[in-house]
């Protein structure tokens, strides 16, 4: 699976892209994490707060640092 | 002295913490009359209370900001025009939830969604301009009336900023991604335990980005008040100068900081007798305009209209340091 984190390259995303990391390897599958950073991908996505999660193309949250385990629930 | 006043001066200006304060630094053997006594008194005092109040407020404020994710407040705005959005834009600009990393992908989701640039503007300067924590700040270290009035110019300044912005008509100003960016529709639920959670977040959130700017700030501000010379700060930014308020502007728009950093240094200046309308604009222009900001906003907006973002904003921040000065009488 790709897990995109959405962000400018502020901390919030780079935290999120930590538990994201985590996240995946608690749950035990393959992924890839893709930083984001340039705005008018973003925008592609229709998020509005950063940082955005981005789970095999599907924005599952914005503008919130979740935690690995709120992650793993989502993968 | 009657019991508003009397709880104001304990629970937000915190005369309690300052008598403490005074009577530590005292049993040190240092005199708070003295300089260097005078400047500890001063930066402690000020950075226990300011993070005090920041933690109450921050929380208190968060609670009520969860009710206005940005998506929220895009649909209530969504289809209006004229005035009365531009009011309306720049009161929810107060209230909702923003921080300068977010102002691109919010500025796209507005321009995306059909909001008018005269709405968008407005918004965009109210949300940094005035917010509530710096609301209840500007009362604790001045006094209500203050405190009314700089969010009453605030608000004047966005909506007069926007409606100004809205009438150059700069559309084609703007990045085309933005424009054809997706829309999404979905407005975040939350429960009442998500947004308890939330605000608890975003204290400690806001706590851990904005404590260098205060600590800086409170060291500035206790620099002017104990080692300065009246003299020197009368001679540049004095009541008496015609130039304080442009000065005071200028010097503030480059600068990057919060509000929280900014307030010690805004009540050290007055202290020294500097105006009132000198400070507020100060304080505007460093939350207002930044250059890290600017820079952001340059990547979805062409030059011109950047331009236009910065001038009108510091017209309308002179304006309102010229009138403050003008009627600081009324306060006093």
């Amino acid at each position: 699976m790709i897990i995109k984190i959405l962000g400018s390259g502020c901390k919030k995303c780079l935290t999120l892209a930590e538990n994201a990391r985590s996240a995946a390897a608690a749950v035990g599958k393959q992924a890839e994490i893709v930083k984001v950073t340039d705005f008018a991908e973003i925008a592609a996505y229709g998020v509005m707060s950063t940082p955005g999660l981005v789970i095999d193309e599907r924005v599952v949250s914005s503008g919130k640092v979740l935690s690995a385990e709120e992650i793993g629930k989502l993968i | 002295m009657n019991v508003f006043s009397g709880m104001n001066d304990q629970f937000l200006r915190m005369v309690w913490l300052d008598d403490l304060v005074r009577a530590g630094i005292t049993s040190l053997g240092l005199d708070p009359a003295s300089r260097i006594g005078g400047s500890v008194q001063f930066f402690v005092y000020d950075v226990i209370k300011i993070f005090i109040l920041l933690s109450v407020l921050i929380f208190a404020i968060s609670y009520v900001q969860s009710h206005f994710p940005p998506e929220r407040t895009r649909a209530i705005l969504g289809g209006r025009s004229g005035i009365g959005a531009n009011i309306l834009a720049a009161l929810l600009g107060t209230l909702t939830p923003f921080c300068s990393c977010s102002s691109i992908p919010l500025f796209i989701g507005f321009t995306a969604a059909g909001l008018p640039l005269a709405v968008t503007f407005s918004f965009l300067i109210s949300s940094p301009l005035v917010d509530l924590a710096s609301v209840i700040l500007l009362a604790s270290i001045f006094s209500w009336p203050i405190a009314l009035t700089y969010v009453a110019t605030g608000l004047v300044v966005a909506v007069i900023g926007g409606t100004v912005i809205g009438r150059l008509q700069m559309e084609d100003q703007v990045a085309t991604f933005a424009r054809a960016a997706r829309v999404g529709a979905e407005i975040p639920r939350m429960t009442r335990t998500e947004r308890l959670a939330y605000a608890r977040d975003q204290v400690g959130d806001i706590i851990h980005r904005v404590w260098p700017y205060v600590l800086v700030g409170v060291a500035i501000g206790a620099a002017i008040h104990n080692w300065i010379p009246a003299e020197a700060i009368a001679t540049l930014l004095g009541q008496d100068k015609w130039w304080a308020v442009p000065v005071a502007t200028l010097i503030g728009i480059p600068i990057y900081a919060d509000i929280f950093g900014t307030l010690p240094i805004a009540e050290a200046l007055v202290a020294k007798g500097v105006g009132l309308g000198t400070v507020l604009a100060f304080m505007m222009a460093v939350t207002a305009l930044s250059l890290p900001s600017l820079i952001m906003l340059k990547r979805v907006v062409r030059l011109p209209l950047l331009f236009t973002f910065v001038g009108v904003v510091t017209l309308g921040i002179l304006a309102i340091g010229f009138l403050f000065n003008a009627i600081t009488p009324l306060f006093v």
